[in-house]
């Protein structure tokens, strides 16, 4: 079995962090001194006729880029969930599935997949074909299943399919696993079929999934640090 | 370089539901050495059993697969028992030709995931069932 990555978002936001530039430009200028302020308007107008204009305009100047700063903050943290957002949809449109990657999450599949591995899913106008291994929903069950396809009946008129699966590590097929008197997997059920494989990558998500509070601190952690990151 | 004969009919009948049965030995020599690469983690090797009917445009059964986990073991000679049956959807196998195909399919420890086949011999059934 298999979950639809949920949290594959906020792992995307998290591959772009790196690439925000907008900050870095922040960065550059000194940081406006406390104070600054007043201590410009103490300054005799007669004493230094010439310095008054200058510091006022640098005053003026650091005002404003401390709320450019704050702006370009803002805009840059918009812009990572709206960049992560683009990419995820996206993808779904590229490669025709409701959910491009998954994470594996039962034995059934060993020694080809394991749990915490990724798959990445391709929705085809191609027929199924036997051996291929497909993601499909079953009526009345919340999680996914990933399994390889060992027979496939076409239909002559019509096209249809009658398709059967069973994981590689399991002993029989996966009758049992579909719903009551299914006998076969029909296309709607497909979500998609495997065409691309990494290892490990899913444990992200599976410990976020299990520990709510990882998730949470990661997620604080993150926003703390797009915030706060002028030095 | 790779060959399968079905070298018995082990039982050929119809189901009660109505469906036509068949399990099959059959020999198997292929040498699938060349699929494997650095980026490879297994092959898995599969026959299947692929017919027309007049209700189906495409009937694809598996009747046996294994899973090859290195080149030392990619040179597979073996006379089995079908693993999986040879089930109709109805009573289209008496004196039915039958296509025998080997498929495989390359597991990678990451990256893409490629499929092959290759036919290989014909066989016909029997045109009675044997009980």
């Amino acid at each position: 079995a298999i979950r639809g990555v949920l949290s594959a978002k906020r792992r995307r936001k998290n591959a772009d962090l790196p690439s925000v530039p907008v900050l870095a430009i922040v960065r550059s200028s000194p940081p406006p001194p406390l104070g600054r302020n007043i201590a410009a308007r103490e300054i005799p107008v007669e004493s230094q006729p010439g310095e008054m204009g200058f510091i006022g305009d640098q005053v003026e100047s650091i005002r404003s880029m401390q709320v450019r700063q704050v702006v370009t903050q803002i805009i840059s943290l918009g812009m990572i969930v709206t960049s992560a957002l683009i990419i995820w949809k996206g993808l779904m449109v590229a490669t025709g599935s409701e959910s491009p990657v998954v994470v594996v999450l039962s034995g059934s599949m060993e020694p080809g997949f394991k749990r915490g591995d990724i798959l990445f899913l391709h929705m085809s106008k191609e027929p199924i074909r036997t051996g291929e291994i497909v993601v499909f929903n079953i009526d009345g069950r919340e999680i996914p299943i990933v399994h390889r396809v060992i027979k496939v009946h076409e239909r002559q008129e019509s096209g249809e399919v009658d398709i059967l699966t069973k994981g590689d590590n399991n002993f029989g097929d996966d009758r049992l696993l579909y719903a009551q008197g299914q006998l076969w997997l029909q296309k709607h059920h497909i979500m998609g079929r495997a065409v691309g494989y990494l290892p490990y990558v899913g444990w992200v998500t599976i410990v976020m999934t299990e520990k709510p509070i990882i998730k949470y601190l990661l997620i604080g952690a993150l926003g703390l640090l797009v915030i706060t990151s002028k030095e | 370089e790779a060959q399968a004969h079905v070298t018995k009919i082990n039982r050929f009948h119809k189901q009660i539901n109505g469906n036509d049965k068949v399990t099959l030995t059959f020999s198997l020599s292929a040498n699938l050495e060349s699929l494997f690469t650095w980026n490879t983690k297994q092959v898995f090797a599969f026959v299947t059993a692929e017919y027309e009917t007049a209700k189906n445009s495409l009937n694809q059964v598996s009747l046996w697969d294994s899973i090859i986990p290195d080149k030392d073991q990619a040179n597979v000679q073996v006379e089995v028992k079908s693993k999986y049956p040879l089930i109709d959807q109805g009573t289209s196998l008496r004196g039915k030709k039958v296509q025998l195909v080997l498929h495989w399919h390359i597991m990678p420890n990451a990256g893409a995931m490629i499929r092959g086949k290759m036919p290989l011999s014909e066989f016909t059934l029997p045109d009675t069932y044997t009980s």
